[in-house]
C-alpha cells in the first residue's frame, strides 16, 4: 500500500531541505534569536530594577551626608555685663528679662568687631548682613548658656555657633553663586566675605552630632534641626512593639500550631491574620486615630499609640513567621517528649519553643525592621506634629509625651519649602537605613548560627 | 487607693500565692515530691495565678462600669432633654470630670480644704478663677449644675474607689485562700494551670479577629455619621472633590478613585513585566550562584520603607520627569504628577511580584519541563507555552495582591502625586489618590464632628473593601485554577 501510494505521487513528495546540525536553518535562525531576545528581557528587568535601587540609594547618599556636617562660625565674645545683666545683681529672675533679641545684637557686634580686628574686609556687605551669618539657634543657646553660668558675664569666651543655612549650603556646594544671585536670602558680596571668613578659619565645618542629638527646629534654622526627638520616639515605639508583640504573636502562633482544632473557629482566625497581613497600613492608621485616641482618649502624637497601631500591624507578620518556625521543629521531638511523659503543654514550653527560637527572633526582628520604617499609620495619629520637647524618661510616662518618629521626621522635613531641609530629610534616611541595616544584619546571623536543618 | 497600687497589691499577693502554694502543697506530702500529682511549680503557679486573676477580672469590669453608672447617677443634676443628646451629653460629663480633677487638684494644692472643696458653690465667687490659680485651666464659667455634678462626682468617685479597693482585696483574699484550702498531694494543679495557660493563648489568638473587627466597627460607625451629614449618594457618584471647612464641600469619591486607580495602573505596567521576567530569569536561566547574588539584592527594593521611595519621587524622579518629559512634550509643568508616582510604586512593587512569580514557577513541576525539552521546545518556548500556562492562576494572584498593594501605598504618592483631585487622562498632570486624601483630611487638630473630616474614614472604608476584594478575589483565583500535580 504505501509502497504504492509513493510511486504514485513522487511529485509530490517534499524536497529534502538540507538541514544540518552545523547550519541553522532559517526557523531555527528565528527561534534562537527569541530565545536570546527572551533572555535579554530578563537581564534588563533586573538591570533595571537594581539601577534603579543604586540610583535611589546614591541620590540620597549623596544628598544626605552633607547633613553630617555644619559650617560653624567661631569667635571669641565678651559677654558685657551691663547689656545681659541690666541690674548688675546676677539674679536668674532679672536675667531672664534680656531676651534673645539682646543675646543676638551682642553676637552681631562683636562678630562684626571680630572680622575688623582679624582685618577681613566686610566691602559690599552691610552690617546687617553679615549679622545674618550666625544663625538664630546661637544667641538663644548662648541665653542658656549665660543664664546657667552667670559667672561667665564680664569674661571674655569662644563661642562656636552654626552658621545659617544658606551659608552652610555654600560651603557645602548646594548654594552656589548662581542660585545666590536669584536668591533674596542671600547675596554674591556675603559669599566672598563667607570665603575670606573661611580662609581665616572664623568659619569653618565640623561633624555635626547636633544632627543626632537636637530636637527638630522651626522653619527659619535648618542649621539647627535634629533627629534627637525622632529617635527617643522610634526607640520607645520599638520597645513598646518588642514587649507587646513577641507574646501575643508567640502566643497565638503555638495556639495555632499546637492545639487549635481544626474547625470554623480556627478557620475564621487563619483567614483573619492573612488578610490583615494584607491591608494597607494607613488602614491601621484610621483604626488607631478611632480607637485608642478618640475612644480610649490616649494622648495624640504619643509613642505609646504608635507602638499600639504599629503591634497591631506587624502582629499577622510576626505571627506567620513564628508558625513557619514552630512547624518547622520535627515532630519526632514532640513524640520524644510525649513518649516520657510531659504533658502538651510541656512538651510546647519545654522543647518545641526554645528549638524555635531562632526562627522566631530572625521572624521578629525582620518584622520591627518593617515597623520601624512604617511611616503613614504615624501620619494619622499625630506624630507628624512640631515637637521641639524631648520626652521625659521611659519611667517618668515618656511614653505618653508628645513624640516623632525617624521616618516621620523625614516626611515632615521634605514637606518644609527650605531646600536645606531636603538635605537633611536625606540624612535622617541614612540614619533610618542604617538601622535597618544593622537589624538585618543581625537577623542574618542569627539565621546562619542557630537556625538548625532537622 | 490608686489603681496602680491596687495592682502593686494584688502583685505582692500573687507572689505570696505563689510561695504558699508550694510550701502547703510540699507540707502536705512531708516534703516527698514524689507523691504530688504534679510538680512543686505547677502548686506554686496555682496559688499566684488563683490570687492575682480573678482579683484583676473583677478590678477591670469595676473600670469600665463605674463610669457609666455615675454618669447615670448625675442625670438629675441636668434638664432631660440635655442629657438625652448624645453629644450634648458628652460634653456635658466632660466639663463635670474637668472640674472634678481641678477641685481634686485644688485640695492636693492646698487652695481649697477638703470641706470647701464639697461645699463650695458659684455664690462664693468664681470657681474658675480659683482653679486657675493652681493651674487648673477651665473654658467657660462654672454654671452652678455643673458644680453640683462635679461634687457629686467626687462624692461617688471616692466611694468608688474605696468599694474597688475591698471588693478586689476581698477577692485576692477568698482566691488565695481557696487555693490553699484545695492545695494537697492530690491536686491536679499542673492541669489547672495548663487550662488557664491554654484560655490565654486562645485569647492572643482572637486578637486578629478583634483588629478586624475593631477596623470595621471603627471605619463603619464614622462613616455612618457621615452619611447622616453628607447624601451618601453624592459621595459615592460626586464628580468633584472640594471640601471646605466653611461649609457647602463636595466630597465626590470619583476622582480620587480615578487618580488612585490610574497611578496603580501605571505601576503595574512598569512592576508585572519587569517582576515578572526578572522572576523567570532568575528561576530558568540564572545559575544558582548568580540567583544567590541577585534574589538578595531585589528583595533589598522590599526592605527599604516607602517613605524613602517618597523622597526620590519628590527629588529626583518628579523634577527629572518634568524636566525631559513633560515640559519638553508641553504635557505639564509639576514636579508632582501620575507618571512620578506610579513609576516609583512600580519599582517598590517589583520585588514583590518578582519572589512571589518565583516562589509559583519554582512550583511547577520539573516533569512539565523536561517534557518541553524532549519535545525540541527551546527554554523561551518552554517558559512561555508550559511554564506560564501551567504557573498563571498563581502569577494572577500575585498581580493581584500587588495591585492591592499599589491602590493602598500612602508615602510615595502623598510625596509624589500631588494634591489636585482631577479628572484628566493626562499621566504628567499631578493627581491625587483616595490614600492621599485621608492623610490630608485626618493631619492637624481636628474635631470629628464635620463631614470634611468624617468622610476620611468614609474613603478609608473605600480602600478597604477595593483591598479586602482584591485579596479575597486573588485568593479565590488561586485555589479555583489552580493545577494540581501529584
Amino acid at each position: 500500500m504505501t509502497d504504492a501510494t509513493s510511486s504514485q505521487v513522487p511529485a509530490a513528495a517534499p524536497s529534502p531541505a538540507r538541514s544540518s546540525l552545523l547550519t541553522q536553518s532559517a526557523l531555527m535562525k528565528k527561534r534562537n534569536a527569541a530565545e536570546a531576545r527572551f533572555k535579554a528581557y530578563g537581564v534588563a528587568a533586573i538591570c533595571v530594577s537594581l539601577s534603579v535601587l543604586a540610583i535611589m540609594l546614591w541620590t540620597i547618599f549623596s544628598d544626605g551626608v552633607s547633613a553630617f556636617k555644619q559650617a560653624s562660625l567661631t569667635f571669641p565674645v565678651t559677654l558685657d555685663a551691663d547689656a545681659l545683666d541690666p541690674k548688675g545683681n546676677r539674679e536668674r529672675a532679672e536675667m531672664m528679662r534680656v531676651t534673645t533679641i539682646g543675646y543676638t545684637k551682642l553676637l552681631n557686634a562683636q562678630l562684626l568687631a571680630h572680622l575688623e580686628a582679624r582685618g577681613i574686609s566686610t566691602e559690599g556687605v552691610s552690617d546687617k548682613d553679615v549679622a545674618a551669618f550666625i544663625s538664630r539657634d546661637t544667641p538663644a543657646r548662648l541665653r542658656d548658656m549665660v543664664l546657667e553660668q552667670p559667672e561667665l558675664l564680664g569674661q571674655t569666651i569662644t563661642v562656636e555657633g552654626f552658621a545659617t543655612g544658606r551659608i552652610d549650603g555654600y560651603i557645602k556646594g548646594r548654594v552656589t553663586r548662581d542660585t545666590a544671585a536669584l536668591d533674596t536670602n542671600i547675596s554674591v558680596a556675603q559669599l566672598d566675605l563667607a570665603d575670606r571668613m573661611q580662609d581665616e578659619g572664623i568659619l569653618d565645618t565640623k561633624f555635626n552630632w547636633g544632627f543626632l542629638t537636637n530636637p527638630d527646629a522651626s522653619d527659619q534654622r535648618p542649621e539647627a534641626a535634629g533627629l534627637g526627638v525622632a529617635l527617643i520616639g522610634s526607640a520607645y515605639m520599638m520597645a513598646l512593639v518588642v514587649i507587646m508583640v513577641l507574646p501575643l504573636g508567640v502566643a497565638a502562633s503555638i495556639y495555632l500550631e499546637e492545639f487549635a482544632p481544626r474547625n470554623r473557629w480556627t478557620d475564621l482566625i487563619e483567614v483573619n491574620i492573612s488578610n490583615l497581613a494584607a491591608v494597607p497600613s494607613i488602614v491601621y492608621g484610621i483604626l488607631g486615630l478611632a480607637i485608642f485616641i478618640n475612644f480610649a482618649k490616649f494622648p495624640q502624637s504619643s509613642p505609646l499609640v504608635g507602638a499600639l497601631v504599629l503591634t497591631l500591624m506587624t502582629l499577622p507578620t510576626i505571627i506567620i513567621a513564628t508558625r513557619a518556625a514552630i512547624r518547622a521543629v520535627p515532630p519526632s521531638i514532640r513524640d520524644a517528649a510525649l513518649g516520657v511523659g510531659a504533658s502538651k503543654m510541656q512538651t510546647v514550653f519545654h522543647h518545641v519553643l526554645p528549638l524555635a527560637a531562632p526562627g522566631i527572633l530572625t521572624g521578629t526582628i525582620l518584622g520591627l525592621a518593617s515597623a520601624l520604617g512604617e511611616t503613614a499609620p504615624l501620619l494619622l495619629i499625630g506624630m507628624v506634629a512640631f515637637v521641639a520637647n524631648y520626652p521625659a524618661g521611659p519611667l517618668d510616662g515618656g511614653v505618653l509625651d508628645p513624640a516623632t518618629a525617624l521616618p516621620v521626621q523625614v516626611y515632615s522635613w521634605a514637606s518644609r519649602s527650605d531646600p536645606a531641609f531636603i538635605e537633611r530629610s536625606a540624612g535622617a534616611i541614612i540614619v533610618l537605613l542604617a538601622f535597618l541595616v544593622t537589624m538585618n544584619i543581625i537577623a542574618i546571623i542569627l539565621r546562619r548560627r542557630f537556625e538548625r536543618r532537622w | 487607693m490608686s489603681v496602680f497600687f491596687l495592682i502593686i497589691v494584688l502583685g505582692v499577693l500573687a507572689i505570696a500565692g505563689f510561695v504558699l502554694g508550694r510550701g502547703r502543697a510540699l507540707a502536705s506530702v512531708q516534703g516527698n515530691t514524689r507523691r504530688l500529682h504534679s510538680l512543686p511549680g505547677y502548686y506554686a503557679w496555682h496559688g499566684a495565678i488563683m490570687a492575682f486573676l480573678p482579683a484583676m477580672a473583677v478590678l477591670t469590669l469595676w473600670l469600665i462600669a463605674q463610669p457609666l453608672i455615675i454618669e447615670r447617677q448625675l442625670a438629675d443634676y441636668f434638664p432631660a432633654e440635655q442629657f438625652e443628646n448624645d453629644s450634648q451629653r458628652i460634653l456635658l460629663m466632660a466639663d463635670v470630670r474637668r472640674v472634678a480633677e481641678g477641685l481634686d487638684v485644688a485640695v492636693a494644692a492646698g487652695a481649697l480644704t477638703p470641706q470647701d472643696a464639697e461645699t463650695i458653690t458659684v455664690a462664693d465667687g468664681s470657681v474658675r478663677e480659683r482653679l486657675g490659680a493652681v493651674g487648673v485651666a477651665l473654658g467657660a464659667e462654672v454654671t452652678p449644675e455643673v458644680l453640683d455634678a462635679a461634687q457629686s462626682y467626687r462624692a461617688l468617685a471616692s466611694t468608688g474607689a474605696l468599694g474597688r479597693a475591698i471588693v478586689t482585696l476581698i477577692v485576692a483574699l477568698a482566691g488565695l485562700a481557696y487555693a490553699l484550702r484545695i492545695t494537697n498531694g492530690d491536686f491536679r494543679a499542673r492541669n489547672r494551670v495548663e487550662a488557664v495557660i491554654l484560655g490565654v493563648l486562645i485569647l492572643a489568638s482572637t486578637i486578629a479577629i478583634l483588629t478586624t473587627i475593631g477596623i470595621v466597627m471603627s471605619m463603619l460607625s464614622e462613616t455612618i455619621r457621615f452619611s447622616s451629614m453628607y447624601p451618601f449618594k453624592d459621595f459615592l457618584f460626586g464628580l468633584t472633590w472640594q471640601p471646605s471647612f466653611q461649609g457647602g464641600s463636595e466630597l465626590g469619591l470619583i476622582p480620587l478613585l480615578w487618580g488612585t486607580l490610574y497611578i496603580s495602573l501605571v505601576a503595574m505596567i512598569v512592576a508585572v513585566p519587569t517582576g515578572l521576567f526578572t522572576a523567570i530569569y532568575l528561576a530558568e536561566y540564572a545559575s544558582p550562584r548568580v540567583r544567590s547574588i541577585i534574589k538578595p539584592l531585589i528583595e533589598v527594593i522590599a526592605g527599604i520603607p516607602t517613605v524613602v521611595f517618597g523622597l526620590f519621587a519628590l527629588v529626583t524622579v518628579g523634577p527629572f520627569l518634568r524636566d525631559w518629559f513633560a515640559v519638553p512634550t508641553g504635557l505639564g509643568s509639576s514636579g508632582s504628577s501620575v507618571m512620578t508616582a506610579g513609576l516609583v510604586i512600580g519599582v517598590l512593587n517589583i520585588p514583590f511580584i518578582s519572589s512571589l512569580a518565583d516562589d509559583i514557577i519554582n512550583a511547577v513541576p520539573q516533569s512539565l519541563r523536561d517534557g518541553s525539552y524532549g519535545l525540541g521546545a527551546t527554554k523561551s518556548e518552554t517558559v512561555r507555552q508550559v511554564i506560564l500556562p501551567a504557573a498563571l492562576p498563581g502569577i494572577v494572584g500575585a498581580i493581584l495582591l500587588a495591585a492591592s498593594r499599589a491602590i493602598g501605598e500612602t508615602m510615595i504618592v502623598t510625596m509624589g502625586a500631588g494634591a489636585a483631585a482631577k479628572l484628566d487622562l493626562n499621566p504628567f498632570e499631578a493627581m491625587t489618590t483616595i490614600t492621599v486624601k485621608i492623610v490630608s483630611q485626618l493631619t492637624g487638630d481636628t474635631e470629628f464632628n464635620s463631614p470634611e473630616t468624617l468622610v476620611a474614614f468614609a474613603l478609608g472604608m473605600t480602600l478597604f473593601v477595593i483591598t479586602l476584594g482584591l485579596n479575597i478575589f486573588a485568593l479565590w483565583v488561586v485555589r479555583k485554577y489552580r493545577e494540581q500535580y501529584e
